[in-house]
């Protein structure tokens, strides 16, 4: 199979669109016709960094690439950067403020998520200059 | 549990997939906060939830959660309803609150996981 390759804008601060891209790219792994249970995980992982920079990095973009064996996910912002990636990464850290948790998130869980239903996850940061996750999942 | 029996306990309506009531849920999570519904996926199939917005039903719609239950007599908007609809998710209204309604459906047999 040749590789399948997606790439979605994400808008910066739009609630209501926001996990667009992630249900766009739930629909095109179904017609894949790949297993219930990878589908399930990759839009996990996608849904939780979508919202992350829509939230905090006022939007940016998401690239997917489907092969044999892995779906590839790599959610780049140019937003403010992670001070503190090993304090990001833990349960219940957040930095969302009362509006963002008056929507259900900032409960700290998106990053973990990600690490919980990944096979493999990257985060490249830099303050100031932007953010870029990578999450692989293994098909089978 | 049967989706007619979680209408039944919770006193609940049905606002959309009514059609859909003779269908079974195997489990059952409640939470305000997406992410904490995002981290226990693995059977649960019914959500209860406080928060009324379109971002509950994309969180379950990447779970694959069949049913949610808006819980303290929150009435979801005719948009989120459609969003619902076009997911082929059921999309029930209690006016129980959150702990009571979860109370309900675990003492009746379901539960987390
Ligand atoms: N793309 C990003 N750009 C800048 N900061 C980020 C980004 N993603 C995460 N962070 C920072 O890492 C923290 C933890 O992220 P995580 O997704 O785990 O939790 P959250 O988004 O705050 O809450 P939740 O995901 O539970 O709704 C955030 O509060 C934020 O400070
Ligand atoms: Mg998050």
């Amino acid at each position: 199979m040749e590789p399948v390759r997606l790439s979605y804008p994400v808008e910066g601060g739009d609630f209501i669109q926001a996990g667009e891209a992630s249900s766009k790219m739930k629909m095109t792994l179904k017609k894949l016709g790949l297993p219930a249970d990878v589908i399930r995980k990759a839009a996990i992982c996608m849904y939780e960094g979508e919202i992350n920079m829509v939230i905090h990095a006022n939007g940016g973009r998401a690239d997917v690439e489907i092969t044999m064996d892995q779906i590839t996910l790599r959610m780049v912002d140019q937003g403010p950067g992670i001070p503190d990636v090993a304090r990001a990464m833990e349960e219940g850290y957040s930095t969302a403020g009362p509006e963002v948790r008056s929507l259900g998130f900032g409960a700290g869980m998106g990053l973990p998520n990600m690490k919980r239903y990944s096979d493999e996850l990257h985060i490249d940061t830099e303050l100031g200059k932007g953010t870029t996750v990578i999450m692989k999942i293994k098909i089978g | 549990m049967r989706l007619s029996e979680v209408k039944e306990i919770l006193s609940a309506q049905v606002l959309c997939g009514e059609d859909r009531m003779e269908e079974e849920v195997a489990c059952a999570c409640g939470s305000d906060f997406l992410s904490d519904v995002l981290a226990y996926v693995h059977e649960q199939n019914l959500l209860l939830t406080g928060m009324v917005n379109p971002q509950v039903i994309r969180t379950v719609e990447m779970t694959d959660i069949k049913c949610v239950v808006f819980v303290r007599g929150k009435r979801p908007g005719e948009d989120i309803i459609r969003m619902a609809r076009e997911r082929g998710i059921v999309v029930m209204a209690s006016p129980e609150r959150l702990y009571t309604a979860c109370g309900l459906l675990y003492s009746k047999g379901l539960r987390g996981n």
